[in-house]
């Protein structure tokens, strides 16, 4: 994703040329064009990986293990029914459902903490918002302990619904925060307009204040749907065969079939694919909720 | 249709600090348009937002129609408020925006249609019924913010410096169609603005308000013409009057060197105070020619020049006391430029004299 949007600078260059004459500070146009080069190097540099992954999966094991690595090879899907045959199915369910169960569940909670938090704060505003991000800083694997102890006492090893409350507590603080910098964008006089006009508090949220933040909101529910569908830590600790989501299934696949590239790549593509197309998607609408209120 | 009534009204932010809004008592009689006309800081929106029920009554109260609404929720007092920023509903159109008042006190679609159909075309705004407000020049937003309150055929209009935002053309075109439906409507309204042209051309009665605290309410000539103190002589009035600290004489006061007699009743209420503030209007000046005895004319210097076409405003410091500058109102076209001297004399008929220490009018 981020390969597609990133402009080089060289690029760059005759957009603003066109414009009056800028009091701009002119660099050398050969300090210009290594700055293009450099940026394409880095970015082709983090990308390459990503895109070998890909290709590797459309390979035979044997196309994938040549000395030389081939660019040029007969495509094919047979690693991907692989993959399919060696049972990602109740994985990939699992995913869904933690990731939009518990999506659901963050938005649900964190749209009237963030409203309450922004636009009516109170005295202890500043510290409920500290203590939300507070939650953050603590290490995961030196919480994982006490978790693991409880979750096993109340019998809930190995369940989904573990899984999704633990996703909506872990993405919970960020919704809230990012909810609270749109909601914070909404003008006050709005409000004052409805209760003067004698709308009630959920008319006015519903009908006047949400479509103002849903690109904001869309932008939260996405990010919180990429940290719960990548979330790999809770998940392999707490789950196995039946509540086990995708990352668990994906290191299953490197343990027991470790020297089979191909289809191990198409399984990690297979992972990657929704957060991608998901981002693709809603690319627009991210990167105008993300930057909702800079340009009004 | 009511008459609005602040008593006592005060609002106060902090506890023992400042009130931003002290004890105003104001009176708005039925259909009449109010101006509350301040500095920022001066409490007049503060005042405004009390009696909509956006900021609470700490101390005193507020009446409409005779009921005092310390208590009462804004929407229950029966009024309507146009913003500066107009707080239009960015999702809703504009036939929506302004239905929306009507939908949330229940009143039947058809009845809501007929009366947004009614103001869409008293406002110009029939075409513009399907727009979204992102859609609209600024103009036809104010209006649609007219709109909306027109609808709910309120007892009382707010306005909050509902032209702030608009461009100085339709500024001046939009303020006198606000007062032309205000008068036509004859709704009692009150208007809070910084801006002193807009208070005397709108308001049936301005109140000048300053640090929280009223300073004078009247009619715009009495305003202009019998300044209650000299905040209110140097705010009201483009440009400001002259208010110059001067020391007093046997017959008057000493002005650059010239002795300025003053009208008996002024110099009976002056009394014994060796200093006196005395305001004199731009156009209260007498241009003399500079070759005048020196004894009679008040002698100054030009900085600038404002030639407005019919008329001109000269800036100019004094030629005695370089320190003293003053404002004169000259013909259009006048001749003079920068650095050329002029000789002025104060009409005497027309000035206003003020306690020093207390700003008060004397007499």
């Amino acid at each position: 994703m981020a390969v597609t949007t990133s402009t080089p600078p060289d690029e760059r260059t005759p957009d603003t040329a066109e414009g009056a004459p800028e009091p701009r500070r002119r660099r050398g146009n050969a300090v210009d064009v290594w700055l293009g080069v450099i940026a394409w190097v880095v970015g082709i540099a983090f990308f390459f990986p990503v895109f070998w992954m890909v290709l590797t999966s459309f390979k035979t094991e044997a196309d994938a293990y040549t000395p030389t690595p081939k660019i040029i090879f007969e495509p094919t899907l047979e690693q991907y029914e692989g993959v399919f045959s060696s049972g990602i199915g109740p994985y990939l369910a699992n995913s869904v459902g933690a990731t939009v169960i518990s999506t659901l569940l963050v938005l649900l909670l964190a749209i009237p903490a963030a409203f309450a938090l922004s636009l009516r704060p109170v005295q202890k505003t500043s510290d409920v918002l500290f203590f939300f991000i507070s939650t953050k800083m603590l290490p995961v694997v030196a919480a994982i302990v006490p978790i693991y102890v409880v979750v096993n006492e109340i019998g809930a090893l190995d369940n989904i619904w573990t899984l999704i409350v633990l996703y909506t507590g872990m993405n919970l603080p960020i919704a809230v925060w990012m909810m609270r910098s749109f909601f914070l964008e909404v003008p006050g006089e709005l409000l004052e307009q409805a209760s003067i006009d004698g709308a009630p508090l959920w008319r006015t949220l519903r009908e006047i204040v949400l479509p103002i933040i849903s690109p904001g909101i869309f932008a939260t529910a996405l990010i919180c749907v990429i940290f719960a569908w990548n979330e790999f830590f809770f998940a392999v600790n707490l789950t196995a065969a039946n509540a086990g989501t995708v990352p668990v299934f994906l290191v299953g696949f490197i343990t027991s079939e470790g020297l089979y590239w191909a289809q191990l790549s198409a399984a990690a593509t297979l992972a990657a694919l929704p957060v991608v197309i998901a981002g693709w998607v809603a690319q627009n609408k991210l990167v105008q909720g993300l930057s909702f209120g800079a340009v009004k | 249709m009511a008459e609005v009534v602040f008593d006592q009204a005060s609002r106060i932010y902090t506890p023992g600090a400042k009130p931003a809004v002290d004890s105003l008592d104001l009176t708005v009689a039925d259909g009449e348009l109010v101006v509350l006309v301040g500095p920022s800081g001066s409490g007049k929106s503060t005042a405004l937002r009390m009696l909509a029920g956006l900021e609470p009554i700490d101390a005193g109260s507020v009446r409409i129609d005779g009921r005092d609404v310390v208590d009462v929720p804004s929407k229950d007092r029966d009024i309507a408020m146009v913003f500066q920023n107009y707080a239009l509903y960015p999702s809703k159109t504009v036939a929506e925006n302004m239905a929306f008042p009507l939908k949330m006190r229940g009143m039947d679609k058809e009845e809501r249609g007929r009366r947004v159909r009614q103001a869409a075309e008293m406002l110009g705004l029939t075409d513009f019924l399907d727009r979204k407000p992102k859609a609209m020049s600024g103009g036809q937003r104010q209006r649609v913010a007219m709109g909306r309150a027109i609808v709910r055929e309120p007892q009382v209009f707010l306005m909050d410096e509902p032209l702030s935002n608009l461009d100085a053309k339709m500024r001046v075109q939009t303020r006198a169609q606000i007062a032309e439906l205000q008068n036509r409507l004859a709704v009692s309204t009150v208007y809070v603005t910084h801006d002193q042209v807009e208070a005397m051309t709108m308001g049936d009665r301005v109140a000048v308000l300053a640090d929280g605290k009223l300073q004078q309410y009247a009619t715009p000539p009495e305003l202009y013409d019998r300044p209650t103190n000299a905040f209110v002589a140097g705010f009201i009035g483009s440009p400001a009057m002259n208010l110059l600290d001067l020391p007093r004489s046997s017959t008057g006061v000493t002005l650059g060197g010239v002795e300025v007699p003053l009208p008996r009743e002024i110099s009976d209420a002056a009394g014994s105070r060796d200093r006196i503030t005395v305001g004199i209007r731009p156009e209260d000046w007498v241009l003399e020619s500079t070759d005048a005895d020196a004894g009679s004319v008040i002698k100054a210097v030009v900085d600038v020049v404002e030639e407005l076409g019919s008329e001109s405003y000269l800036y100019a410091h004094l030629a005695e006391d370089t320190s003293t500058s003053i404002v004169v109102r000259g013909p259009g076209r006048v001749k003079v430029r920068f650095g050329d001297p002029i000789a002025v004399r104060p009409n005497p008929e027309a000035l206003h004299v003020f306690d020093v220490e207390t700003g008060q009018r004397l007499p």
